[in-house]
């Protein structure tokens, strides 16, 4: 019933409880064993470690974006890679611009890469990325007007299933092709990379690394309660009411292309946030990032979590990010056949995930 | 004509009309006026010239054998269909055939499905909620609350269906005549000044089916109901005029025992029955 019967944020929502203590601790504890912890001692987090964990906060972001549109309002978008990968390009931008003259030609205007090719100014849609707060509305604006201009054809044209899910990933591979051609203007295949300082912080610094991964964790924690907000409002009713019965909701009265709309762009613009955070940790942004296999990692994550939970679609994330750290550090080419697995895994065994499990498992209990 | 239009500085655009607020002009005593609709799919004709009218607070019952355009008029008034040519018009002034469905849901034209149609992962309480008569943007939504008058409204309606004891479940956990009776509480909190029924009693125990005539004819009056059914029993429990549909257009309307007797309609359908 949540806020349609006056109730609070988090009633009855334990998973959400939990996710945002973790993060809570996580975001204090974390910082803390890499930085006052001594390198001998079992508490010590590694650089490497802290980064890895920023990283999967990252995922988790996006991860939490694409079940807010599939899980509550049953838009399977298998192009959200793109969103979240124009946001990181947004913040590269910046990061590129942040080098100046340190570069290996040593040009103050020009990055590397425009050098290369012969370029002699910066390209008017790179101007203004000099500056932070330009570069941090690009990343919620850039991915917002895509998702907001691709939905408003695709949505007012009733196109939905799986027909809508094809176009999200044409989308996507449109991009990468695009952006891995150098005239574009984005560097090419190499992508944009060798950041050296964020906001005068140098990215290499340890407390960047943890300030950067406390950031991801405030983040995430906050995009949860938003999203949360938003499926407990009436419009999340709405939404899941358009999921169930779409043609109902219509003779009620409902424009229900503007609230698919509305959630699409929110969700893309979430996934924007969360690349814009990535890339300063990974240090690299390049075309691959749009390739279609992440997309549908995305999708992954979130069915294994669980989804239309949330939460679940962050743990997904951690859990199966983890998983492939793991593994491609043992069995690098058996990796894909085992998320491919465990896709199949999930779908016919945890259709509700590893939440739906562990909620059975509860209610057994008890 | 429509290119013309963008620069029609007198044109009123969708965007600055107040559908819920639309005035129904029913000063000459018809809410419904159908006249000419013909609509053809690949060539079959499901409405052939098709005029009818509705009375301002008539309970009307449409009869016809499968395939006599029953439903087909419904998406027609609802938006869902766009005729190939005729009017449709509610009261004297508004143009059903130019608006979308959500447009008319808004203008007070509530519909309710054959197959029991509700949001089913949602609980009873919040299937009506989200049916209420209220603003319906996406921003209003968002930080939509609810007051006390549309709570009470809320809880007359659970009265009314029958599902206080419910209001809390999952609409999914209702059996099929609760899912029907839910549906037509949908429709009474958006309020309507005219409502579409399309077969209310399908799949429904006898003593549902009872109560849900009195329902509906206790409905008419303030409202305007309009219902397609094909259970002859409920028909003339219920029906004071019915229009008899053949092949897309009117073949028959009267009161129900007039009906009963016109040679033709016993042909094409009564005969099959009776």
């Amino acid at each position: 019933m949540s806020l349609l019967m006056r109730s609070g944020l988090f009633t009855g929502d334990v998973g959400g409880k939990m996710l945002i203590g973790i993060l809570a601790v996580a975001a204090v504890v974390v910082p803390a064993c890499n930085l006052l912890a001594p390198p001998d001692s079992t508490f010590y987090l590694s650089t490497y470690t802290v980064t890895l964990l920023g990283k999967y906060l990252c995922f988790a972001l996006l991860a939490l974006a694409l079940d807010l549109v599939w899980g509550y309002c049953g838009i399977l978008s298998l192009g959200h890679g793109a969103f979240f990968t124009l946001g990181g390009y947004a913040m590269g931008m910046y990061l590129m611009r942040q080098i100046g003259s340190r570069g290996v030609y040593g040009n103050p205007d020009l990055p590397d890469f425009m050098v290369f090719l012969d370029w002699d100014t910066l390209p008017w849609y790179w101007l203004g990325f000099d500056q932070f707060w330009f570069a941090a509305l690009m990343v919620v604006a850039v991915p917002g007007s895509l998702a907001f201009v691709f939905g408003w054809l695709a949505f007012r044209s009733r196109v939905t299933g799986v027909y809508l899910s094809i176009m999200t990933q044409a989308l996507t591979y449109a991009l990468m092709l695009a952006f891995f051609r150098n005239e574009l203007g984005f560097g090419g295949n190499n992508g944009l990379t060798d950041f050296k300082e964020i906001l005068d912080f140098d990215l290499q610094a340890d407390t960047t690394r943890c300030a950067l991964f406390a950031l991801s964790a405030a983040t995430l924690g906050m995009a949860y309660l938003a999203c949360r907000g938003v499926v407990n409002s009436k419009l999340g009713k709405i939404v899941v009411a358009i999921r169930d019965a779409e043609s109902r909701a219509r003779f009620i009265g409902y424009r229900v292309e503007f609230y698919k709309l509305w959630i699409f762009t929110f969700s893309a613009i979430l996934a924007g946030i969360a690349g814009a955070l990535y890339v300063p940790q990974v240090g690299i942004i390049n075309p691959s990032e749009f390739q279609p296999l992440n997309s549908i990692e995305n999708v992954i994550w979130v069915a294994v979590g669980g989804r239309g939970t949330l939460y679940g679609a962050a743990l997904g994330a951690v859990l199966v990010n983890y998983a492939k750290t793991t593994f491609t550090e043992i069995m690098p080419e058996v990796w894909l056949f085992a998320l491919g697995g465990l896709f199949v895994f999930v779908t016919v065994f945890l259709p509700k995930g590893v939440v739906g499990l562990l909620s059975r498992r509860n209610s057994d209990g008890s | 004509m429509a290119a013309k239009n963008w620069f029609d500085r007198t044109r009123v655009y969708d965007a600055m009309i107040d559908f819920e607020n639309l005035v129904i002009d029913t000063t000459h005593g018809q809410i419904l006026y159908v006249e000419g609709i013909s609509v053809s799919f690949d060539g079959f004709k499901a409405l052939n010239d098709l005029t009818l009218y509705i009375g301002d607070g008539e309970l009307r019952c449409i009869i016809g054998p499968n395939g006599a355009g029953k439903t087909t008029m419904m998406d027609v008034l609802t938006g869902k269909t766009r005729p190939d040519k005729g009017t449709a018009f509610l009261g004297q002034q508004i143009d059903l055939l130019r608006m979308t469905e959500s447009q008319i849901a808004r203008a007070g034209i509530g519909r309710k499905f054959q197959k029991p149609s509700v949001f089913e992962n949602l609980s009873v309480w919040e299937n009506l909620a989200l049916a209420l008569k209220a603003p319906k943007t996406v921003w209003t939504s968002l930080f939509a609350r609810f007051n006390g008058e549309q709570r009470d409204l809320i809880d007359e309606t659970l009265a009314i269906i029958g599902l206080e004891a419910e209001r809390a479940q999952d609409a999914a956990s209702l059996s099929h005549g609760q899912k029907q009776w839910l549906e037509i509480g949908m429709l009474l909190v958006q309020q309507p000044r005219l409502l579409l029924v399309d077969e209310p009693v399908a799949g429904m125990t006898q003593q549902e089916t009872e109560r849900t005539a009195e329902l509906l004819t206790s409905l008419a009056g303030e409202r305007s109901v309009v219902v397609v059914e094909h259970d002859m029993e409920f028909v003339r429990s219920i029906a004071r005029t019915v229009t008899v549909l053949h092949e897309g257009s009117v073949l028959a309307e009267g009161p129900m025992h007039e009906v009963q007797q016109n040679p033709r309609v016993i042909e094409v359908y009564l005969g099959e029955e009776c």
